[in-house]
């Protein structure tokens, strides 16, 4: 009822206008909510939509004093110049190995953190241990640089310390190109594990607990309780989260590799996203470095959309 | 109340791989600041001390007066809260609108949060895009592009449907404007939420690098984590370049190093032990498929 009084009130001089028009009217009697997600909704619109027209910058010689518009169309010079260049497979077998390395070395963690944390009956200590493995998650990626600095480097690194302690020589861990993807991989398994086993936890504190009650019946021993009722009830949770991060596989983190790159190990760093940066904001080719992220972007959008139909092939809902 | 077991093996093991872990992860940080709070007079570089002879604030009564530093807090200050004082409203404002069922083109709109999941354009585009706002060198260009994320709203809209209809509709029949009623109830009614992503978007504006990095130029602007980055990289390549603190002892570069280190991470690290249970909540939330 005071629906109608509001609207006839505000356009009370035109009561024809609205009883012709009934979508006219949804948008009259709903003008307040688009109120509320006006600023939202230009928030997307200006920086995740107006963006792509940015894409155009990679099919011209992008120069920024003529814009867009101004400058000259080169069709697909410069896509071809990064697959014919010779950083490309560098940065594409970099990039691979990285999010590889993360799927088969970083993704049992949580899990197996997860399954452990359940085992235990102690609330407090439970809750306790679990604060402080969150802590690493918060912190961001220069404070983490910054304390593998001081583990790992040859000037002050306390590795080094300990080794000169014990007379041996101090060892380049940061600069040396054997080392980088391992250190990368042990930042991210340092960092994310904790706060990684959250998701599992909620998917394990859905289970029946009377399986479990059935299963002590039977004689089963606690491990077989784990093997047997809760890794099958999670499996769900594992495999959508396995099939989202391969999906993600040309998606490594930008920040971390730029703060962890140096000369030395630049051929085995080398990602997509830092070389467009690299190439981009500080040397100022554009047209490059948004033909990088465009490609980065149409393989991420292909292994998106693969994972997707695997997850809803599966039985499973998919993200979209 | 669980039944009554013996201490079996999985326990010992459970408890050991999780003290383990846990010591792993905080050891690397009270190590720091335990050197960072180490005498300068009595530090030798290289030298493996875990506990150190004499504890001093020295250094970091050396980093809070240099001005650079307080530039640099002073700018991840600003950054923080304005941001935090954006993304608050334009969050849960558009979060309550997509919680009207009815409202025409709701599924095009929540369509776009959801493109906007899976699809970034990359830096360049966006980094274009900031220039042609006329953003350049301006805190702006790092609080607006962050005004809101997808995940957010997503957790948000969650949240707000739970809330029971019923006190909408009694609202309206008392006369009240849509408005009137997101702001008179629903926000009272969330605050558990707005707490809880408050401290999500103060966490990402404190410890965002990247931005900062391409957008402020001006080094009175850098931010915490930018100005830490630069200390850092200074003195890996160019060795032990130290500074003259009050006392005209060397100030060690390591231990300055770790300083700053430690009161980047500082704010986080006070606030976090209260609210973590909020966290937890915040993300349980969001892996709840809404």
């Amino acid at each position: 009822m005071a629906h109608f009084s509001q609207t006839s009130s505000a356009v009370g001089s035109h009561p024809r206008l609205l009883k012709d028009h009934p979508r006219l009217r949804q948008y009259v009697t709903h003008r307040q909510i688009y109120l509320l997600i006006l600023p939202g909704l230009l928030y997307f619109i200006i920086f995740k939509v107006a963006p792509i027209w940015g894409y155009t910058v990679a099919f011209e010689d992008f120069n920024p004093f003529k814009g867009i518009l101004g400058s000259k169309w080169v069709g697909l010079h410069y896509f071809v110049q990064l697959v014919h260049g010779k950083y490309f497979l560098e940065m594409f077998r970099n990039t691979v190995v990285i999010s590889l390395m993360n799927l088969v070395f970083y993704f049992p963690a949580p899990i197996i953190l997860a399954l452990l944390l359940n085992e235990i009956r102690n609330e407090p200590f439970r809750r306790v241990n679990q604060t402080i493995l969150y802590v690493p998650h918060f912190m961001s990626w220069v404070v983490i640089a910054g304390v593998t600095f001081f583990l790992l480097s040859v000037d002050v690194g306390v590795v080094n310390k300990a080794i000169s302690f014990f007379g041996g020589k101090p060892v380049s861990f940061l600069s040396n190109k054997w080392l980088f993807w391992w250190i990368i991989l042990l930042q991210n398994v340092w960092r994310e594990t904790g706060w990684g086993t959250i998701i599992f936890l909620a998917a394990m504190s859905q289970i029946d607990p009377t399986m479990y009650e059935a299963a002590t019946v039977d004689g089963a021993s606690r491990l077989q309780q784990i093997v047997r009722i809760t890794i099958p009830s999670i499996m769900p949770t594992i495999v959508i989260l396995f099939i989202i991060q391969l999906g993600q596989i040309i998606q490594v983190s930008f920040e971390q590799i730029l703060l962890m790159s140096n000369p030395y190990v630049l051929s085995v760093a080398q990602v997509f996203d830092t070389y467009a940066y690299s190439q981009g904001v500080v040397g100022g080719n554009f047209s490059i470095g948004v033909a990088v992220g465009i490609f980065k972007s149409v393989i991420g959008l292909v292994m998106v959309v693969t994972a997707n139909t695997a997850i809803k092939r599966l039985g499973q809902e998919g993200i979209y | 109340m669980s039944l009554r077991r013996r201490t079996s093996l999985l326990d010992v093991i459970a408890a050991s791989v999780i003290v383990v872990s846990s010591l792993l992860c905080i050891l690397p940080f009270i190590y720091i600041v335990i050197v960072s709070l180490t005498d300068p007079s009595v530090y030798v570089p290289m030298k493996l001390v875990l506990i150190p002879r004499k504890l001093s604030l020295d250094i970091y009564r050396y980093i809070l007066s240099s001005p650079n530093f307080l530039n640099a807090l002073k700018s991840t200050v600003i950054i923080t809260f304005v941001g935090v004082a954006i993304n608050i409203p334009v969050t849960f404002a558009m979060a309550y609108g997509l919680t009207k069922r009815k409202l025409p083109h709701r599924k095009v709109i929540m369509g776009l949060v959801i493109f906007a999941l899976l699809f970034d354009a990359g830096i360049i585009p966006n980094y274009l895009l900031v220039r042609s706002l006329g953003l350049m060198n301006t805190y702006w260009a790092v609080i607006l592009p962050a005004a809101t994320n997808s995940w957010s709203i997503i957790v948000a809209r969650s949240f707000l449907d739970s809330i029971p209809s019923e006190l909408e509709d009694s609202a309206k029949i008392d006369g009240c404007s849509d408005i009137t009623i997101f702001v008179r109830i629903i926000i009272p009614l969330s605050t558990a939420a707005i707490a809880t992503l408050g401290l999500f978007f103060a966490v990402s504006h404190w410890n965002v690098y990247v931005k900062p990095l391409m957008y402020l130029t001006d080094s009175t602007k850098r931010t915490l984590q930018v100005y830490v980055a630069t200390l850092l990289a200074d003195t890996q390549g160019a060795g032990n370049a130290a500074a003259v603190g009050q006392d005209e002892f060397l100030l060690p570069s390591e231990t300055i190093q770790m300083a700053t280190v430690v009161l980047a991470m500082l704010p986080i690290m006070l606030v976090y032990p209260f609210l973590q249970r909020y966290f937890m909540k915040g993300v349980m939330l969001g892996s709840v498929k809404g």
